[in-house]
């Protein structure tokens, strides 16, 4: 190559890593007992040391938050409560590049997406919520809306602090008090965040912060001091929860998995197309719920479509997350590598085409090469099952009612995308497919103003916009 | 002419040829270049790119005001950048109004320029608006006087009005009239088509009537090299080679003024086009201030400090 980029990492100095942390509980923080060690995935080195938090620091933690709840933010205007939340929103643009880095070093997301879209969305979160804290009466969700509680929050590892803000902001900004556990292999940027809220003085215990692992998750979905239980993960966890709070008075939200179907109709811009494709489902590795892993073609187009995208995707670059010119980072953890090259053998097995473009993983760490399998029909495992990696499974279609009809075949309904210059047929196929979240001509975008969440097995409930706040009011349920 | 075997010279030909191309949507264009613009360039690649950006600069004067003086300081300047480091590449081309090739010509010949090709602009530049008979004599005029580079500006009028033909056969004509003795660059003057669809509509167009190179703008009207407008040429020339094997040459001219815009247009061959683009043969840049900035950027580079902007020549 003659015009090969140099190596451009980010800094790291920015960033101030403790050898051990332990929770946020009340305001303060406070020694775990037992720990765990969180790594960076890209290259397996231990970052720090996480405590698991076990019954009395849940207990702990939702004693404080109850208590915040009764006798301070319950009581608290909403202008008040948007001031603390617009404080929030400025300490995290002030220290967004802090956050980004760390978000990095401890998920493996490139520093680029980190940097331009995970902190970003998450200031915009809170800067949104502070807006509606003192209009909630006017919106549409009765003349008096009342919050629910303390909310227990249980939050994902793919965009942690982005997760946080989904959860924080609508809570906080309708009235409630939050216990939040963020996954076991990504506590960092909520431990970060947990300073911010001493930064922005908030009062003690309205947003308290367990981390560990499942059993601690259970603890808190299972507690009896909680009113609401917000969710974010795997479908089959969802299940979990949503019985275990069935016989509870409990509101919940969940926000599950999805098998997105990106559908490609045959006079759509091709390039941009191909950069959508890329974005949905190469954005973050793929470790998005609402990714575009099934990609519909239009069989006349199919060849063209296929031949662009590996062009496209020999130039992706893969490798150091920290670089502020790598596009794929590193797989989360060693567990969803296994689970990612498992689904991709059975792919194989299945007779399906793999095709990734030539390129040197690094040797430490979790790296999985961008995939793409030809030859997919409905009924492979790897067009209905979700693979949560950088996997594209690629179908065709003949017509538009076949494109929906595979579109709708799957449990999952969170996303889905639509391409083509024909606007009323991509405003009749939005009206067929029984997901969230449908995009037209793009993929993968969010904004704090449009609420999102699943159809199906994707969910239940809403976040972001006015209907997110909802998930969080008395007496008005979230769909 | 065979026109690549894609027309056929009639207007159904080159309508049926023109419908089968897909679309540009705005939004997902203007997101990739945004994209692309946020590569990090540093330490050795810089160093390559700025000079591999110098010897891709047409060094252009277009004013009224441009005098036998004025020509001939930008070509010495155009042959050897910075008097002071011989190491630095000579510029791609001097670009001139008609009147002033056989002056860039001589004095680049004078000077040991011989490889410095003169661009001359032509058909009624930059508006276009002149009969054909004009435009050939313009051309040819160019042509005697001894530029071997011949950007000509499409008529947009005749573009907007749908006489797709008529655009097409102007071509077709200048490219014979400049035959082996000129390579022919067609500037759309992207500001005035305004659309994506148009950008790549005229670049498929111009290239099969016989363009060398596709060149964006005239400088005189803004917005001019955007860089979504070179990414959708740069994806239309890579397309254009899938399809004929022949590998056209892209031209953004005007508002790429500093270092990190010029670098931003070589990310932008490299990640589109491919690597085969970047080279002075089919990639240039339609410039007067940058030259300055990209080897203030070198010096920079070399002594670790910015150096005062009296360091460099004026032009």
């Amino acid at each position: 190559m003659i015009f090969e980029y140099a190596p451009a990492p980010e800094s790291r100095a920015i960033t101030t890593i403790k050898p051990k942390y332990g929770h946020f509980i009340g305001g303060k923080f406070v020694a775990g007992s037992k720990h765990f060690a969180t790594i960076n995935p890209a290259t397996e080195e231990v970052l720090s040391q996480i405590a698991l938090a076990g019954k009395a620091e849940v207990d702990a933690a939702v004693k404080a938050a109850r208590k915040a709840y009764t006798s301070t933010w319950s009581k608290t205007s909403g202008k008040e409560r948007g001031k603390y939340l617009f404080r929030i929103a400025r300490f995290l643009q002030e220290r967004a590049r802090e956050f980004a880095v760390l978000e990095t070093l401890d998920n493996g997301k490139p520093i680029r997406e980190s940097r331009d879209s995970d902190i970003p969305l998450a200031a915009a979160h809170f800067f949104y919520h502070a807006g509606w804290a003192d209009k909630l009466e006017y919106a549409g969700l009765g003349s008096s809306p009342k919050p629910l509680g303390v909310a227990g929050q249980i939050i994902p590892w793919n965009f942690p602090l982005l997760m946080l803000a989904w959860k924080v902001a609508p809570a906080l900004a309708t009235g409630n008090t939050v216990v939040l556990k963020p996954a076991e292999s990504t506590s960092l940027t909520a431990l970060l965040f947990a300073e911010v809220c001493q930064q922005a003085e908030l009062p003690a215990g309205v947003v308290n912060i367990v981390t560990g692992d499942g059993s601690t998750g259970a603890l808190i979905v299972n507690h009896p001091g909680i009113d609401k239980i917000a969710f974010t993960g795997s479908t089959e966890v969802g299940k979990i929860i949503a019985r275990s709070v069935a016989p509870t008075k409990k509101s919940v939200t969940l926000e599950l998995g999805g098998k997105g179907a990106n559908i490609v109709f045959e006079d759509a811009a091709i390039d941009e197309t191909v950069e959508g494709i890329i974005d949905g489902i190469f954005f973050n590795q793929g470790h998005v719920c609402c990714a575009g892993s099934r990609l519909l073609l239009q069989e006349n187009i199919a060849e063209e479509v296929l031949h662009k995208l590996k062009k496209r995707m020999e130039k992706i670059r893969v490798g150091d997350p920290l670089d502020k010119n790598t596009d794929v980072g590193a797989i989360n953890s060693k567990e969803q590598l296994a689970k990612i090259v498992e689904l991709a053998k059975v792919g194989d097995a299945e007779g399906g085409q793999r095709w990734s473009p030539a390129s040197e993983l690094p040797k430490k760490g979790y790296w999985f090469a961008p995939t793409i399998f030809t030859g997919v029909t409905s009924a492979h495992r790897i067009a209905r099952e979700e693979i949560f990696g950088p996997v594209l499974s690629v179908l065709t279609f003949r017509t538009p009612q076949e494109a929906i009809e595979k579109a709708n075949n799957t449990p999952f309904g969170l996303s889905a995308g639509i391409w083509g210059e024909k606007g009323s047929r991509t405003l009749w196929a939005a009206q067929q497919l029984r997901a969230g979240v449908i995009w037209s001509n793009s993929f993968n975008k969010f904004d704090p103003t449009s609420p999102f969440g699943g159809y199906k097995e994707s969910g239940w409930g809403r976040e972001g916009g006015r209907h997110g706040l909802a998930a969080y009011l008395k007496g008005v349920t979230g769909e | 002419m065979n026109f690549y075997g894609l027309v056929d010279g009639s207007e159904a030909s080159l309508k049926n040829y023109l419908k089968t191309l897909s679309g540009v949507d705005q939004v997902g264009a203007n997101a990739r270049a945004a994209m692309l613009s946020t590569r990090s360039i540093k330490t050795s690649s810089k160093r390559w790119a700025i000079d591999t950006a110098i010897s891709m600069v047409d060094l252009t004067t277009l004013e009224g005001a441009d005098t036998v003086g004025k020509v001939e300081a930008i070509c010495t300047k155009a042959v050897r950048p910075d008097p002071t480091d011989s190491s630095v590449p000579s510029v791609g081309a001097i670009c001139v109004y008609n009147d002033m090739v056989a002056v860039a010509r001589k004095h680049l010949d004078l000077i040991g320029g011989k490889h410095v090709p003169v661009a001359a602009v032509s058909t009624a530049f930059p508006s276009g608006r002149a009969s054909i008979e004009v435009k050939v004599l313009d051309t040819q005029d160019a042509i005697d006087a001894g530029a071997s580079e011949i950007d000509m500006v499409i008529d947009r009028g005749a573009f907007l009005e749908g006489r797709l033909i008529d655009v097409f056969n102007e071509i077709v004509t200048i490219r014979q009239v400049c035959g082996d003795k000129a390579h022919l660059k067609v500037i759309f003057e992207t500001g005035e088509l305004v659309t994506y669809d148009n950008v790549r509509k005229a670049s498929f167009l111009a290239m099969a009537a016989g363009a060398d190179f596709i060149k964006t703008s005239t400088g005189k009207v803004a917005p001019a090299a955007t860089a979504p407008v070179v990414l959708v040429m740069l994806e239309a020339v890579r397309d254009f080679y899938e399809m004929t094997q022949k590998r056209i040459g892209v031209k953004p001219a005007g508002g790429i003024r500093n270092t990190k815009d010029a670098i931003k247009q070589l990310v932008l061959v490299k990640e589109v086009a491919g690597e085969e683009w970047l080279n002075s043969k089919l990639f240039r840049i339609g410039a007067s201030a940058l030259l300055n900035d990209l080897l203030m950027q070198r010096m920079k580079m070399d002594n670790g400090y910015y150096a005062s902007p009296t360091y460099v020549s004026v032009d």
